[in-house]
């Protein structure tokens, strides 16, 4: 081999190097723009282009009637769910879940807050939504306000609900049954289905806390 | 077995004595908390407890239908609530949807259904007080064929989920 010939196979290997830079970039690249849109990694789903705004802007009531909104929630990472007091089946589950988990993280457990926002303005008084938090024997935080309060709370958290009337003029509530976690700061971090298994569940409320 | 939970012993005591006869009186099957009329057993009926101002409850069960011909569970009553309805809980997308079963709920002939938490159950609309934490409350369910029904569910802690006998 002439050392032409190995200058220019240097030449060529340096180029391949410099496109597997490039590569390298661009994957980063788009690794850190999907986490700065607001997704993260492992375990709990992502929202499609997930935008950084959600849970950014809501004015909501707590059970004393006093007003709350994501600066008053700042400090403590937080996992919220919305639904009703009187939903039969998702709300007390997903709220049993999160007191378990708290129950699981041990001296961790008091490092996030629970929180639960109430749809159902036509039904549920500040104080309804104060005395069912209670039954779950952990602290949860309990939310409702006016309808508007409400919807623009959910479309901020892009949470889905429907009032559908049963017989007798009364009504129930469709509504999403994931958990939305934020962080410290009050940004979104990650989503939890209700079909999140415990384990993944936990490793990201871990990752919340730390 | 029937077992309560931590209340003041004084409050409970006539009604853990009360269960206590009426098993003995039933002869003691392996599963205590069930009903049987005709060709129906219902199996483990129990409800969370609710807070005040929560005017609303659910119900959950097993039912075993060992007859010849389909029933249905289409509702029923308790003194405790306005209406007792049967209603379907779905997961659509990530949204929980329920909707009311106007024509009941088929009980297949020799099949076993069960109204349990992710599935269907019957609502408490209306409740007139809250439900206790290891109180039964006597509800009278209907049937197509059957008729009434009368049982008692069993109010557990808001946490409980049902146990794996549920799942029969």
């Amino acid at each position: 081999m002439t050392s032409i010939e190995t200058q220019a196979r240097l030449v060529r290997l340096r180029r391949w190097l410099w496109v597997l830079v490039g590569v390298a970039a661009l994957g980063v690249g788009v690794m850190l723009g999907i986490r700065a849109l607001g997704g993260d990694q492992g375990g709990a789903s992502e929202v499609a282009g997930a935008p950084a705004d959600i849970g950014s802007s809501f004015s909501l009531v707590d059970r004393d009637g006093k007003p709350v909104t994501p600066q008053s929630l700042k400090g403590k990472p937080h996992a919220i769910f919305f639904g009703f007091t009187r939903c039969p089946d998702v709300c007390p589950t997903a709220l049993s879940r999160m007191a378990q988990y708290r129950k699981k993280l041990g001296a961790d457990g008091d490092k996030f807050q629970i929180v639960f926002v109430s749809v159902d303005s036509g039904h549920d008084s500040p104080a309804d939504v104060g005395a069912y938090v209670d039954l779950f024997g952990t602290p949860i935080v309990g939310l409702t306000g006016s309808q508007q309060q409400i919807a623009d709370a959910a479309k901020s958290f892009r949470v889905f609900y429907q009032k559908v009337p049963v017989e007798g003029g009364d009504y129930t509530i469709d509504h999403s049954a994931f958990t939305v976690l934020m962080d410290r700061e009050g940004h979104f971090r990650s989503l939890l289905s209700d079909q999140e298994s415990e384990e993944s569940a936990l490793a990201e409320l871990r990752r919340l806390i730390a | 077995m029937l077992s309560f939970s931590a209340r003041p012993a004084g409050a409970r005591k006539p009604l853990y004595l009360l269960a206590c006869a009426a098993l003995l009186a039933s002869g003691g099957v392996a599963m205590a908390h069930s009903f049987s009329s005709g060709s129906l057993k219902i199996g483990h009926p129990w409800s969370r407890e609710t807070a005040e101002g929560q005017s609303a409850g659910g119900g959950f069960m097993t039912i075993t239908n060992s007859g010849q011909s389909e029933d249905r569970l289409t509702g029923g009553t308790a003194e405790i609530a306005r209406q007792v309805q049967v209603h379907s809980m779905t997961m659509d997308g990530g949204v929980m949807r329920m909707r009311q079963l106007k024509d009941g709920l088929a009980i297949p002939a020799g099949g076993t259904v069960a109204l349990k938490p992710g599935s269907f159950h019957v609502m408490f609309i209306g409740l007139k007080r809250p439900l206790q934490r290891g109180e039964l409350v006597p509800v009278t369910l209907h049937f197509a064929k059957a008729g009434k029904v009368a049982v008692q569910f069993r109010v557990e802690a808001v946490t409980y989920g049902g146990t794996s006998h549920d799942q029969h």
